[in-house]
């Protein structure tokens, strides 16, 4: 059963960036939670996104649609990556979500409707 | 004492009352139904998504076994919403209808068929897993705050519609399904933490208010209508949840509860069981609650200023009742009867209702009369 574990973190706390002392931690502890979950045959896909100033919503209202700037929520933790894995039970899926490496921010655990179904 | 003090709790509070084993019986038969309810929902999903592999909804019973404990662990999955795993709980493994629950939480029926809809449609949207898992600790703190929360709903109905202080059918429930889940769980001696509180608050319950329904305070109570044997149940839990060394906040409020079980309450300790308690978890309550005994210690304007650096209690009646309780005992009646104003207008238990009105009235009067501080509440 497929999972989207959205990240999301609140964009106003330090983050190390290229250059910085702990940046290459950073980085190497996001490759061993994505060789983590390869390895466990769970992994589907997963992108880091941009940041949320760079976001476009595209609004739309019943056949009109508007085009604005920014995210489609405002919220103080802001959208930045996902992961689709593949697991058996949200138990499992939620013991992914523990394990990645966000530092402080949250996990959305999402199920995927089974498209097998349609 | 038994070497199981909780079965044996669980054994004497069955026999309490007719109505009580009216329901008992009931439950016994309502559990393995909905049981079954439960998991048939869940499994059809589960075939018709993936014929090939055997649907995995048959929970493992490890080292749980009674059936009653499995279900409460399941109804207190985390994924779950408070209010999905209480309706959950006490429809599965408490055997209430759902009109029982209905009529306990003074909610419409839907509203309750509404929650158990959707708690059951998460179960299978999301694939939640019938199955006890192996770390017990995370489930068992959930079901802990779950029994929590009904015995709370019980003893202290925070419903206007409720009519009466105590629903003593919802205490006794949480008392059961604590008990059950005590005992099979040794390892989680917080769980014996909320048994002994729930006793100690239960023990009372006679006398807490008069005849005409109306509250008395802790220090006015006629100690004979205590229930001694009750209380003498919640040392012997909670002497057995403390000998397995790993305190929590519910061991702590055991400890406090049992403090006013006392003849005379060592204020000091009570101070001290507080400081415990929030370094255990910054609770606003617990700091309210740790002012009020500051008051008993170092007098009340002391007290005053703990309270006056609460913030965010603001909605809470108890925190207005506390703050002109404390201004009235200061001398301050003008402002007393103010803070009885807001909390009159925050109390929605008809009983605490009219005590609040009572202290206003007085407060009031003293203003006016500029008359001396007078009593003060202490168990609400």
């Amino acid at each position: 059963m497929k999972y989207l574990l959205i990240l999301a973190s609140d964009p106003s706390l330090p983050s190390p960036e290229p250059g910085d002392a702990g940046f290459e931690a950073y980085m190497a502890a996001w490759s061993e939670y994505t060789q983590a979950l390869t390895a466990a045959g769970a992994h589907h896909s997963g992108e880091a996104l941009q940041p949320a100033e760079t976001a476009t919503t595209v609004r739309h209202d019943a056949g009109a649609t508007t085009v604005m700037d920014g995210p489609f929520a405002e919220l103080k933790e802001h959208l930045g990556g996902y992961y689709l894995i593949d697991v058996d039970t949200l138990d499992d899926a939620i013991e992914w979500a523990r394990r990645v490496p966000i530092g402080t921010g949250s996990v959305e655990v999402r199920p995927v409707f089974p498209t097998d179904e349609f | 004492m038994p070497d199981q003090p909780a079965a044996w709790v669980y054994t004497v509070a069955r026999n309490a009352g007719v109505d009580r084993l009216r329901r008992e019986s009931a439950a016994q038969r309502r559990l393995s139904t909905q049981a079954r309810v439960l998991e048939a929902g869940t499994t059809e999903r589960l075939d018709s998504a993936s014929t090939a592999d055997a649907p995995v909804a048959i929970a493992e019973y490890g080292q749980v076994g009674d059936e009653q404990l499995r279900l409460m662990l399941l109804c207190c999955h985390p994924a779950l919403g408070r209010e999905a795993q209480v309706a959950l709980t006490l429809r599965l493994a408490g055997g209430l209808t759902t009109a029982e629950i209905a009529q306990a939480y003074v909610v419409p029926e839907a509203t309750i068929a509404q929650r158990l809809v959707r708690a059951k449609r998460k179960i299978r949207a999301a694939n939640i897993p019938l199955t006890i898992p192996a770390d017990l600790s995370e489930r068992a703190e959930v079901l802990t705050a779950v029994l929590g929360a009904i015995f709370n709903e019980g003893y202290l109905a925070h419903s206007a519609a409720a009519g009466t202080l105590t629903r003593a059918d919802l205490a006794d429930q949480a008392i059961l399904l604590t008990a059950t889940a005590a005992d099979a769980l040794p390892d989680e001696p917080e769980l014996a933490g909320l048994l002994a509180l729930e006793l100690f608050h239960r023990s009372r319950d006679a006398a807490r208010v008069d005849r005409d329904g109306a509250l008395v305070r802790l220090q006015d109570q006629d100690r004979t209508l205590w229930d001694r044997s009750m209380i003498a149940r919640g040392y012997a839990v909670l002497a057995h949840a403390l000998s397995r060394r790993a305190l929590g906040p519910w061991q702590v409020q055991a400890l406090i509860a049992a403090e006013h079980t006392r003849e005379r309450t060592d204020w000091e300790r009570v101070v001290r069981y507080h400081d415990v308690l929030i370094t255990m978890g910054p609770s606003t309550v617990a700091q309210l609650s740790r002012a009020i005994a500051v008051a008993e210690v170092d007098g009340p304007e002391s007290a005053l200023t703990d309270v006056d650096r609460i913030t965010g209690l603001e909605r809470y009646h108890l925190f207005h009742a506390a703050r002109a309780d404390l201004l009235e005992r200061s001398g301050r009646a003008e402002e007393a009867a103010l803070a009885w104003d807001r909390a009159a207008g925050l109390t929605a238990n008809p009983a605490e209702a009219a005590y609040v009105a009572l202290r206003r009235a007085s407060a009031a009067t003293a203003a006016r009369r500029d008359l001396g501080p007078i009593p003060r509440p202490r168990d609400f």
